[in-house]
């Protein structure tokens, strides 16, 4: 480790550590990240560029970090792309790899992008891959996906837990530097449950990369120690290290992103490897610092040019020099401290040039008596150098010209344009901005919650004042969710920076591109490191015309990767007020996102995965069906047996089997997910009447009727079999996935439209279990099983219900079939459901009986012409296009869907309407979906007029036989349509949609 | 996750709400004597108002029951919240 400096730093030098980076190995110590482990190597080059392919290297020291993308590999399963070597904690065997370069970082031939960039500014693909049109699919499409990204995926399911938590608080502290430790303390002091996260492995903030300030009469760094020890006595404070609050949602709602295990060499199989806090905090504190800005100018991004404060960070919290020979450009005071303490450990610092004409007297004499070159007005007309930087071209700015002065050599440039506040937060949570002159940026304005930023997040960049103003917040944040709550008293903090040259002004920089020589330079100005994006790309948007912020974004790209723009998102709006020449506050700035830093999949999945994703609901006879080897469909949450398979038998076959079963003997199936929905009151049957189509007053107790629903809409919403129990009692049953929607749409009329009504509403659906016995032989099944129910054909006709038992359980039974056949349906309560099951089926092996699944049901019914709502309806079907207008009452005032019924376009004969279709010779059976033409032989466009809704061969009739919504259907009663397919067009006759036993005397057997 | 404060059960997280769109739309007592435009209006036209909006909350995963409340749309805070059945509720400053 050439660089690490021999002493200093906050890393254990007593625990050496060694990692493996493409492929070579090196060491580090505990307390590195993955960056400071390399540069302490002399490792810049880390990374090739998005879209150039320029070889880059690390830029910052934290999570604003564009270039240092690397990809983490503990094995093929936790395989993580994309992380910010700047974040990735260093642990003895990490192994990690560049991304987006091929062959190798050294030699990528990728770098041909660079070469050709003239034809890849920005937009251009907006421009380009147009012609010829079929190179698309075959060349450009596949090509640039290849091309397009960073890191790879992982191909392995991720095998790691990630652990969720809901938490409230009084107070929530984002961010732990100087300022959010001070909020803290305050909150903490006046008795407030109180979160503090940080982002970083240890509280501290700005104050971990600093060197010999004192708080209070002591070590900056011993500070944060006593004050974190104060803290954790503390039982109502909780504080999270390695946890970044990621979003602020409304109602102060904050998600916090905290990182358990990714530190570790060996993970504990015990423990998640993230987890997600949820937090709902009365008060939030805002403290989430500054980012410091690069500079714009030509060569801006070769590796070993880095930021200033960077630099600094690296080598007082991680003891590494970043380089030997350092040349330094700045446009404020913090740099010159920066230049101090470089020299100080033994680097050369060729020059200090600084962008104003008139840098601070004390610093400029301070940097020359250790020996430092300080040039004011300075600018930067280009640098040298492939794989590292190897010397930079100065200019002197003057006269409103820019000459070309010195070319200096350098293995490293720090740069500094000033420190930007972090408002990502606050932006998030709807605050309004506010543009400071003074400071030369954004600052939160109005607050949209009850929140508070401090410190340098909102511009008060000193030490002393951040401390202060961190205090204040603390307190203030106590005293708006507590009322009466003791106050803490203003608190004074003693700072010395100890003649350290920071501090004297935080608030100097620059915004926008350096100023240029003339002609400028040929080479990139990089603005946004990440996407690529240059001064110039920023100018043409600006060229062709995009005007607003969002669309030169856009446009550009600029801001848009996952650092959402941390290091360019000030310079390019400089960039783009200058070139529209209109102050940078009217330009504004985009809305910031969640994540702050992207956060896994994993931690939002939490433990909904696998069996937990979604709740898997089962009728009754589940289990037995599964014993018996039934294929399962999911409806809804549903499983439903689709069909049961005998010994080398396809669903097809299973299925005609199944249908001829019960038609010729009887059949078993559950239907025990249908919604049921009790409507019980004085006046259930004029709720009923006012919400369904049909006319329920006459119905008499005892009987049941086909009930359809519509929306106000006038379209069919749901249908199913409506049986009155009791005068002011009805059974109302629905659709499978339908029940909730019902019932929401009955309480919403219930509660909120006839409030007056005396009805209540129950969901029985879970509490029936419904089997359904239908066939010639159904009633001989269940005679012996019955009491207290006479089953003859004349004292329980079709759409007849009876109370009574059945194999000693209450039973209420319905005379109804879905089938078209001699049908029931035993409802029992659902615990009986299973055993009463097995002792039907038991008794009907006498009669030939046979388990039958949902899809000989759909045959079954389709055979019949009954719809299935959501499949021969699609939302835009009225009762009359179903040819249910039969089931309208007439004489009904009204009713939901009537006034929409009444409509012209609702009448219209060429509506589609409901009919079946036959195919001709041949017997195709139709694919459900295609759609239908009246005459053959169209080209696209074509002229349609309908669509096949229900297909199915009919192994009762021996034929195909389909179900579909044609314009005019019914006056098309013979006619041949088409349905035009990729083989060629079908043929097709248009029927009743009644295939079966048209007059009905099977069911009425 | 917005906060809601049913007036029956006091602040839920938003996830044991279904949103029932704006509120106070009258259904006519007799439809029938509506024109046609007037009754597309009722099915399809909303206000969508930017700023405070009055809708409609159930709490269905709590008390079941349906309420009203004024929120404004560009920021979510709610402003009040009120039984069904209750007139809308002025607001401080405002008009209703």
């Amino acid at each position: 480790m050439n660089y690490r400096c021999p002493e200093g730093g906050r890393i254990d030098r007593s625990r050496l550590l060694r990692f493996v980076f493409d492929g070579q190995s090196y060491e580090g110590y505990a307390g590195d990240t993955l960056a400071s482990a390399l540069l302490a190597n002399g490792v810049h080059l880390v990374a090739r560029s998005f879209k150039y392919h320029r070889p880059r290297g690390i830029l910052t020291a934290g999570a604003e970090e564009p270039n240092a993308l690397v990809t983490v590999a503990r094995d093929a399963a936790r395989y993580t792309p994309n992380l910010r070597a700047t974040q990735v904690e260093l642990y003895d065997g990490l192994v990690a790899h560049s991304q987006n370069r091929w062959p190798s970082l050294k030699h990528d031939v990728g770098r041909l992008n660079d070469a050709l960039s003239a034809f890849f500014p920005a937009g251009f693909y907006y421009k380009t891959f147009m012609w010829p049109r079929k190179a698309w699919k075959l060349l450009y499409e596949p090509v640039i996906r290849r091309a397009a990204g960073l890191g790879l995926a992982p191909t392995e399911a991720d095998p790691d837990r990630y652990a969720q938590r809901y938490a409230h608080c009084d107070v929530l502290v984002a961010g732990a530097g100087p300022a959010g430790i001070a909020a803290a303390l305050a909150a903490a002091e006046s008795g407030a449950r109180v979160i503090v996260c940080d982002e970083q492995t240890e509280f501290g903030g700005s104050l971990l990369g600093d060197g010999g300030v004192r708080i209070d009469g002591e070590d900056a760094l011993h500070w944060v120690q006593q004050s974190v020890a104060a803290l954790k006595s503390n039982p109502r404070v909780s504080l999270l290290t390695r946890t970044t609050a990621f979003g602020y949602f409304p109602h102060n709602f904050v998600g916090l992103h905290e990182r358990i295990t990714d530190h570790l060499a060996v993970p504990p199989a015990h423990q998640p490897r993230e987890r997600l806090w949820q937090v709902r905090a009365g008060s939030v504190v805002l403290a989430t610092g500054a980012i410091e800005r690069p500079l714009v100018f030509p060569g801006n991004d070769r590796p070993g040019i880095m930021l200033a404060g960077a630099a600094q960070t690296y080598l007082n919290r991680f003891g590494v020099r970043v380089g030997d020979r350092v040349v330094v450009v700045t446009a404020c005071d913090a740099a010159y401290q920066v230049a101090l303490d470089l020299r100080a450990s033994g680097a050369a610092v060729a020059a200090l040039a600084d962008v104003r004409s008139a840098p601070p007297a004390d610093l400029a004499e301070a940097a020359r008596r250790a020996g430092i070159e300080v040039i004011p007005r300075s600018s930067v007309l280009g640098t040298e150098g492939g794989l590292r930087v190897r010397s930079v071209r100065l200019g002197e700015v003057g006269d409103g010209l820019v000459r070309a002065a010195r070319r200096i050599e350098c293995d490293t440039l720090l740069m500094s344009g000033g420190y930007t506040p972090s408002v990502h937060l606050f932006s998030q949570s709807r605050g309004k901005l506010a543009w400071s002159e003074p400071l030369q940026s954004f600052v939160p304005g109005r607050s949209a919650e009850c929140e508070r930023s401090a410190g340098a997040c909102r511009g008060v960049m000193g030490l002393a004042q951040a401390l202060i103003d961190g205090a204040a917040a603390g307190a203030d944040a106590v005293r708006r969710r507590t009322a009466g709550a003791h106050a803490s008293s203003r608190r004074v903090f003693v700072v010395d920076t100890m003649a350290r040259a920071a501090g004297a002004s935080l608030v100097d920089g620059y915004l926008g591109a350096l100023p240029e020589a003339n002609p400028p330079s040929a080479e990139k100005s990089f603005v946004d490191w990440q996407h690529d994006v240059t001064a110039r790309d920023l100018r043409l948007a600006s060229r062709e015309g995009f005007r607003s912020i969002e669309h030169v974004k856009r446009y550009t790209t600029t801001g848009m990767a996952t650092d959402q723009g941390k290091t360019s998102n000030l310079n390019a709006l400089a960039i783009i007020a200058q070139s529209l020449d209109v102050p940078i506050p009217e330009v504004g700035l985009t809305t910031f996102r969640m994540p702050y830093t992207p956060v896994t999949f994993g931690s939002f999945a939490g433990f909904s995965r696998g069996d937990l994703f979604d709740p898997k609901r089962t009728a009754p006879s589940h289990e037995w069906a599964a014993s018996r080897g039934a294929v399962f469909e999911n409806v809804g949450l549903w499983k439903r047996a689709r069909y049961f398979p005998r010994a080398g038998e396809d669903m097809h076959a299973a299925v005609a089997r199944e249908c001829l079963a019960v038609r010729g003997a009887c059949g078993l199936f559950d239907a025990s997910t249908l919604g049921k929905i009790e409507v019980v009151g004085a006046d259930a049957a004029e709720f009923m009447n006012r919400l369904y189509i049909n006319s329920w007053s006459g119905l008499a107790v005892g009987r049941a009727r086909y009930g359809i629903l519509c929306r106000d809409d006038g379209f069919v919403y749901d249908d199913g079999v409506v049986a009155r129990i009791a005068a002011d009692r009805f059974h109302v049953t629905t659709t499978t996935g339908g029940a909730p929607r019902v019932l929401a749409m009955m309480e919403d009329f219930r509660q909120t439209e006839w409030p007056d009504l005396k009805v209540w509403l129950t969901s029985t659906t879970e509490q029936w279990a419904v089997i359904a016995v239908q066939g010639p032989n159904a009633r001989r099944v269940l005679e012996p099983l019955i009491q207290d129910i006479d089953l003859s054909a004349a004292a329980l006709p079709h759409m007849a219900v009876a109370r009574g038992r059945i194999c000693g359980v209450p039973l209420l039974l319905f005379r109804v079939s879905f089938t078209g056949e001699l049908g029931f349906e035993v409802n029992v309560p659902a615990d009986y459901g299973a055993a009463v099951w097995e002792e039907i089926y038991a008794a009907g092996q006498a009669h030939g009986m046979v388990e039958y699944g949902t899809e000989a049901m759909h045959v079954l019914r389709a055979e019949k012409g009954y719809i299935i709502v959501g499949q021969d309806t699609d939302g835009t079907v009225t009762p009359d296009d179903a040819g249910l207008s039969w089931a309208v009452g007439k004489t009904k005032a009204d009713f939901v869907g009537k006034r929409s019924l009444e409509r012209p376009s609702m009448k219209a004969q060429d509506r589609k309407q409901f009919v079946g279709l036959r195919t001709r010779a041949g017997g195709a059976v139709l694919e459900e979906g295609a759609q239908i033409a009246a005459t053959a032989g169209q080209r696209p466009p074509m002229q349609l007029i309908g669509h096949v809704t229900s297909s199915y061969y009919s192994s009762a009739l021996g034929y195909p036989i389909a179900l579909a919504l044609v314009a005019g259907g019914r006056a098309r009663m013979g006619q041949t349509l088409y349905v035009p397919m990729p083989g060629g067009d079908i043929e097709v006759e248009v029927t009743s949609p009644v295939f079966y036993d048209p007059t009905g005397a099977r069911i009425n057997g | 996750m917005l906060l809601i404060a049913c007036p029956y059960c006091g602040n839920r997280p938003e996830i044991e709400f279904s949103y029932g769109g704006e509120a106070h739309l009258v259904r006519a007592a007799n439809p029938a004597l509506l024109d046609d435009q007037t009754w597309t209006d009722f099915l399809y036209m909303r206000s969508n108002t930017k700023g405070v909006y009055a809708e409609r909350w159930r709490h269905v995963r709590g008390c079941g029951r349906f309420f009203n409340a004024l929120r404004d749309t560009t920021t979510d805070h709610f402003l009040a919240v009120y039984k069904t059945g209750e007139p809308r509720p002025a607001l401080d400053g405002g008009d209703a």
